[in-house]
Order: C-alpha cells, then structure tokens, then sequence
C-alpha cells in the first residue's frame, strides 16, 4: 500500500479491459449472427406459408396436389400422408432395432473386438450422406420392388438406425450399476433384466433420443427421391406404387417459376417445419439433456 | 434330497442375446453392403474413364464422357466457404454460452441454436433458393450454397464445441483470473488451449456434414458445367447436387458415374468424420485424464 | 446374551470368575467353504477361507478394509459371474451341492441366495412394484397372490405400517432407512434361504440402523443370515458367529492379499480370541 493513500481497487481503464470488451462484443455478435437466419428463415417460412395454409384450411391439408403444377390451388394432402408413412414405416424398422443394437453395445458386448468395430461402423454410419443411401435402397430395392413408400421408408431407416443406437447407448451407459446388481441378486436372467429394469430406467431418454431422430429422418429428401418415385395422387398403401413426400414437394416447386407452385412449397414448408417442431418438442419435453 | 441348482430354461435368455448380437451385427452387414453394391455398380464408368475419371473437367453425358472434377471442386468450395462463416460464429456463440452468458440466459440460448438444427434442410434450401437468390439477389453460386451450408452446420460446430469446452477444468480458469487476467485473457489462457483439439474436431464434422448436404446444395449452387474456379460469385456445381438433378434422365452409363460420384462423396466424407471424430474422442480423453 | 469387549492389553491378564455364556447350538450347516479363494484375473484378493456357515444364525464378517470380506460375501452368490476375468477357487458347498459346478446355474443360486447391498437401490418403481419383481420373476402371476406376498415381506421388514396407504408411490421418495427395508422386503419377497447383507447400514444414521439390527434378529427365525460389516460393534450385537479377516502381503507375487484369520462363536472372538492378530483388531490396535 502507498504510504499516506487510501487504497484504490476500481477498474482503471486501459487497454486490456477495452480488449476484452471488443471480445465480448464480438461473441454477442455471434449470437446475433446466428439468430438472424434462424429467425429470417422462420419468418419467411410462416409468413409465406402459414398465410398458404390458413386461406385455404383445411383444405390445404386434405386436397390432393394439382397435376399441372402452374394451377393455383392448395394441396398437399398426398405429400402429408405420404411424410406419415415413409416417417411412420422408417421409425418402426429404426427405432426397435437400434435399441437392440444399443443393447448389444452396452450389456453384451463390453470391450470385445466384434463390440469395438460394431461401435466403430455404427459411427461411420452416421456420416454417410444421405443421398447415398438414397442410391443404396434404389439400386437394392426399388430396382427389384419399383418405388413405393416402403423403400423410402427403407432408406430413412437406414439414417436413422446410427442415430438411435448412439443416444440410446448413451442413456443406457446414464443406468446405474447397482440397479442391475439389486435384480440379478433377485435371481433375475440379464436378458429379463434388460428388459424389466434396465429399459424401463432409460426409456424416457431413449423415446427422446428417438423423437428427435425422427424430427430430422421427417426432413430428409435426397433418400426419397430414389425410392418413391412422384405422385400429385393419394396413396395410402406403404408397399406399392409411387408416393409423394413434404420434403420431395418442397425440393420439386422451389425451383418452379410458377408461383402457385412456390407457394405451396412455403405451405408445405410451414407444414414440415411445424410437425418437426413438434416432435422436438415432445423429444425435449421428456427429457432435457444436461446443458450446465 | 439333493438340491437341485441347475435353473430351468435359459433358452429365453439366450435368445435375446441371439437377437442382440445380430442388431449389432446388421450394422455391419448393412455397410458392407452399401460398399459393395455402390463399388459394384461404379465399376463401369471407372472402366471406360479411368483415372481420368477424377481428373478431367469435362463431364458431357451425350458424348459419354464423364470427368468428375468441377463437382469435386464444388463439394470442396462450397463447404470451405461453409465452414469459413461458420466457425467465428459457431466458435464466438460456443464461447458465449460457456463464458459469458448468466446462468439464466444459457439453457434458452442453447434451446435456440437447437431449433437451428431442426429446421428441414429442404426448407433452408427453398428459402435460400426463393430469397437469397431472388430477392436479394445474390443469384445462384458457390457463395450462396456457402452461406446456407454454414448456416446449417453452425449448430452442430457450436453444440460440439461447447461440450470440449466445458471440459476446461475450473481449476485452470480459476488460476487465470486469479493473476488478474480479464475474462477474455483467460480464454485465451486456459479455455483456448485446452479445447484446441476438440474444437479442431468439431469444425471438422461440421466440415464433413457440409459435404454430404445434398438439397440445400442442389438448390442453390447453380448447376453450371464445367466450373473450377475460385469466384465465389461463380455458378458451379457439387457432387449430391449432380447426382441428385441428372438422375431422373440418366441412361445405364450415365448412372454408373453418378453412383461412382456417390461413392467418391461417400469416400470422402467418411474419411472427414473418422478423422475428426478421432481428434474429438483424443482431445476430450485428454482433458479428462489431466483433471487432478 | 451379554459380550464383553475387553479393554486393550487385559486379554491375557489373569482374571477373576467369568460370567458363563451359553453353548451355540449347532443348526445344520448351509455353507461348508474349505480353502476357498477369489482371483481377479492373476491377482488373488483372498485366500484361506475355511468356514461352515450355520443355519437360522446370524454370521459376520468382520474385518480391516481391503481384507475381502466382501469379495467373499459376493462369492456365496455368485455375483462375481458378472465380472470378466473373477474366480472362485476352492471349495464353496451350499446345501450340499458345489456352488460353482459345472451345471450350477447363477441365476437359480441367486433365487434362493438374496443379497441386500451397503447403499440402497430400490427400482425407480412403485413401493408395491419392487417388493412384487422378485416374485413376479418367479412366475407368480395373480395379482392376489402377489398382494399377500407384498403384504407379508413389508411385515417381515417392518415396513408395513409406514407404507401401507401409499403402495403406489415411487420407491425414491423414501428416506434412506426406508429404502434399505424395502430393499430387505424385496429381497425376502423371493423367500429366499439365506440373506447375504454387505454393509447394509454404512450408509445409514444410528437410528435406522438401530431398525435394522433390531430386523436382522427377527428375520433370523427364517432365514439365514450372513453379514459383512466394518462396525464391530455391530457385528458383536447382532451376530451368533464371526470370521475375522485381514490384509497379508502375498508373498508369491507381493501383492496384498485377504485372509480369513478366524472364526468362531462370537462370544468367544470378542472375549478370547486365539489369534493375536483377531485381538489386536478388537482391541483397536489397527484397523
């Protein structure tokens, strides 16, 4: 302390404390940066679209998709059932079995080779872009069957399959030892364990992990455009002839000039935005992941 | 009487490990398959092109020519520049979060960039497409494919880098600000260096998801022939783009190139994601290993 | 019966007339271990252990940490199954038959050989849901039969009372004494013969634990009991025999080993052990 001076401990201004200011600053912008878009591209997307939906509800819902792609008119009535089903077919196939495979990691295989390279590939799947698998179920499938919902289904399935093994792993790993413990001591076989104690412990983090694989697999179009071929007609059958998604009326009217076309891409834009929102938000609902 | 230990049927139980084992293994019978059926089909135009295949700039489906390196470019450019405007960003709103943000502030900040990643990249396509192009007519080019790829990936960068940095020991920060450094001198100090590599990681996902995106791409990068250029403001074209806008009138040769694009994309990517999820797992086994 | 824990340095003392405890009466044997053993892959964690294990008593484990009187506690059910790379060595009869034969399944051992661990874990399910799984496990399907069996454990555990109007309610809204009752009502819900407890009341305060002793005594007309306890204390309150262990160094790989030193009546360990190294535990020397 400076003899005869009473002791002084406010900010003095210089040039570190202006630096680290500017840097705030600047990682505020970036926050501003990336709300922007998400907000312009809401914003578009409903006041376009939800302008399309409401002025013609419902029948913009139920009506079916003009043939002749310049008449004004809503409809996506086909390309909804046909989002349902391809997304419906794909989560049945996905859903059961990554859980399997999640189980498999993390009860049965422990650190063997077979778990180790299982664990490896199931990674590698996830990055596989999806118009890759698109081609895969054509050239395996739809050659053989034609397009149908099914193959779309197929092919999200495909997609999703890695994405709900990882997170249902992860919740899995979330279940304490010594519950498994308190039921084997109870005389229970692993397998029933499983299913009675484990399972059930995870289950709201694995319908989560699950609900938001199937918000993004809703969203997916390069793997229909393989394996459902284009309809404008309804076709409510999963296993035969050609079906129509959200996500392929989108991609199909964006570059249309005909306006009436483009508007009802923002209609279905509105509409799939809306249903994977949704599904979010269920998926968080049920079970929040810890972000400290 | 002798007790009888020997338990009734297993024959349950191992039935369920049966089926575990064999979702695990679907894992890898459904790459492998993806593999060959792909390779296979790629075959014939490696046949007739070569290596030229990658080299040659001319991509002429009348004349059976097919030289893939404007789309390679493409896919290459156009995530570069993604990544570019993404990662300041993603890198600024992580640190934000993390650093500077009031606890009450984070989990809906956090909420917020997720909702970025449920948005449908079709939808991101049309409005890139419908108002990026037109209205502000920035028109179609590797520039505006850039812009909406890294929007697009700016939720998986920051989500990723906010997990590596939270692995930051609160004991190297605390060390920091106790020699009186500012909050950003402290970043710089202890945040920075320990999450360099995890950060490295995380770019480079977000690097490979920007190479694998087909329909935002497709819609936006111009479908120009032909182009190896560095003009931003260029019309070009990428590898799903191609593949995803000649399928529907593409004869039996013309197919065994797309599929071999497919493969080259799929090639590529995979080794993106390996290698960085290689750097991320290191990165944070590191930084656990180090905490006292 | 009243135990004597005799202050340090008197044990060999000449003393005056001692009070008489009665004879412990000889129950058939449930447990009959010779020279028993459990390796964690090359490395043994106890060795040594030769006991025979009575029926309708309450037998403890008492000793340092690190002795493996849990390990062994573990091995009389086969938990170890679990754990890649464990081995039990030796000779380990229960009833009769090798625990570890060839035809021995684990999870039929388990049924008849419950466990209740140091730190409760109930299922994050009903109070009714926990105490019916081991039953329901065993087959038992009628909702009837399965409220008798519910009703009868939460009796045997002393539960009863305090949780008879809210069945329903999840087992994790229940104070730390509460669950390890219910964890004890669960596991004598399967009616099993023995009941191993590792530490049950480590994690408890001294009025649950109390509870819980007071329940080990009444639960001793049905079951048998076996009880690991690092409190002894406890061990001499509660239990009818006891088995001291300790930590050696191995002297064939220089690794530290348990080894059982002792084991006999209980009156006898605490008064008048034969071992100096039981004597130098009791008396507070170590441990």
């Amino acid at each position: 302390m400076i003899a005869g001076e009473p002791l002084d401990l406010r900010a003095r201004p210089n040039w570190r404390s202006v630096k680290n200011i500017a840097m705030t600053v600047l990682m505020g912008l970036a926050v501003v940066a990336v709300v922007i878009p998400l907000v312009a591209v809401v914003w578009s997307v409903v006041s376009r679209g939800a302008g399309i939906v409401f002025s013609a509800f419902p029948d913009f819902f139920t009506a079916e998709i003009p043939v002749v792609s310049r008449r004004a008119g809503p409809g996506m009535g086909p390309a909804i059932l046909g989002t349902l089903l391809v997304t419906a077919g794909a989560t049945l196939i996905a859903v059961p079995l990554g859980i399997l495979g999640a189980v498999f990691l993390h009860e049965y295989g422990g650190t063997s080779a077979f778990a180790k390279l299982v664990r490896f590939m199931a990674t590698v799947m996830t990055g596989v872009p999806s118009i890759v698998m698109g081609l895969f179920v054509y050239l395996t499938w739809t050659l053989k069957f034609g397009y149908s919902a099914f193959g779309g289904a197929l092919a999200l399935a495909c997609l999703m399959l890695p994405v709900v093994i990882g997170s249902t792993e992860q919740m899995l790993r979330l279940v304490p030892a010594n519950l498994r413990e308190a039921a084997y001591a109870l005389g229970t076989s692993k397998s029933r364990t499983i299913l009675t104690v484990v399972l059930p412990a995870a289950l709201p983090g694995i319908v989560s992990g699950s609900l938001l694989a199937v918000a993004r697999a809703a969203g997916e179009t390069a793997p229909l455009l393989f394996a459902v071929g284009a309809a404008t007609a309804y076709n409510p059958n999963l296993f035969s002839g050609a079906n129509t998604a959200l996500s392929m009326q989108i991609f199909g009217n964006a570059t249309s000039s005909f306006v009436a076309a483009q508007d009802r891409a923002w209609g279905a834009a509105f509409t799939l935005m809306l249903l994977a929102f949704l599904v979010t938000l269920t998926a968080r609902l049920l079970f929040t992941r810890r972000s400290s | 009487m002798q007790l009888d230990l020997r338990g009734r049927s297993a024959y349950g139980d191992r039935a369920f490990r049966w089926i575990a084992y064999g979702a695990g293994a679907l894992v890898l019978l459904i790459l492998g398959l993806i593999a060959l059926v792909m390779a296979d089909r790629a075959r014939p135009v490696i046949g007739e092109m070569g290596i030229d295949f990658f080299s040659s700039k001319r991509w002429s489906a009348p004349d059976g020519l097919y030289g893939a390196l404007p789309f390679i470019w493409g896919t290459l450019y156009t995530a570069a520049i993604a990544v570019a405007i993404s990662v300041p960003v993603s890198l600024g709103v992580a640190l934000f979060v993390t650093q500077v943000a009031p606890r009450w502030l984070k989990k809906p900040m956090v909420y917020l960039i997720d909702l970025l990643a449920v948005v449908p990249s079709v939808v991101f396509g049309l409005w890139g497409v419908l108002v990026l192009s037109h209205q502000f007519g920035l028109g179609r080019s590797f520039l505006t494919a850039g812009i909406i790829l890294g929007i697009m990936i700016t939720p998986i960068i920051t989500s990723l880098s906010r997990e590596v940095i939270e692995t930051t020991p609160a004991s190297e920060k605390e060390a920091a600000l106790a020699l009186g450094a500012t909050r950003w001198e402290m970043i710089r100090a202890s945040v920075l260096p320990h999450s360099k590599g995890g950060l490295v990681g995380a770019v480079m996902l977000g690097l490979g998801r920007a190479m694998g995106e087909t329909i935002a791409a497709a819609l936006v990068i111009g479908s120009a022939l032909g182009q190896v250029t560095l003009n931003a403001f260029a019309s070009g074209n990428s590898m799903p783009a191609v593949i995803a806008n000649e399928w529907g009138e593409a004869d039996d040769l013309h197919k065994s190139a797309l599929i071999a694009l497919a493969v080259t994309l799929f090639v590529i990517t995979i080794a993106v994601n390996l290698i960085a999820t290689a750097i991320v797992q290191r990165s944070m086994k590191r930084s656990r290993g180090k905490t006292p | 019966m009243i135990i004597e824990i005799a202050p340090p340095g008197t044990l060999n003392a000449p003393r005056p007339v001692r009070r008489a405890t009665p004879p412990l009466e000889d129950t058939p044997v449930v447990f009959d271990v010779e020279n028993a053993e459990v390796f964690y892959g090359s490395f043994r964690a106890v060795r040594g252990v030769t006991m025979k294990v009575h029926k309708n008593q309450i037998t403890a484990f008492i000793g340092p940490s690190g002795c493996g009187k849990t390990t062994m506690l573990r091995a009389f059910n086969r938990m170890h199954d679990v754990i890649p790379g464990a081995r039990v060595a030796g000779k380990l009869h229960y009833q009769g038959v090798d625990l570890y034969g060839p035809e021995v399944s684990a999870t039929e051992v388990r049924r008849r050989i419950g466990m209740v661990f140091q730190k409760p874990n109930p299922f994050p399910k009903s109070i009714y849901d926990n105490v019916a799984f081991g039953p329901r496990v065993n087959g038992v399907k009628s909702r009837a039969d399965l409220d008798v069996i519910v009703e009868k454990s939460l009796r045997s555990a002393a539960l009863w009372d305090e949780v008879k109007d809210r069945l329903r309610n999840s087992a994790l809204g229940m104070s730390g004494g509460q669950q390890q009752r219910l964890c004890i009502a669960r596991t004598i819900a399967v009616q099993p013969d023995v009941v191993l407890m590792d530490e049950p009341c480590s994690a408890l305060d001294p009025i649950a634990t109390a509870r819980i002793e007071e329940l080990m005594r009444q639960l001793k007309s049905q079951f048998t009991i076996v009880i690991v306890t690092h409190n002894m204390q406890q061990a001499a309150r509660v239990s009818d025999r006891t088995a001291f262990f300790t930590v050696e160094l191995d002297s064939t790989n220089d690794q530290r080993c348990g080894i059982l030193v002792e084991y006999d009546a209980t009156a006898k360990i605490f008064s008048n052990p034969s071992d100096e190294r039981t004597e130098n535990y009791i008396t507070g020397r170590f441990g």
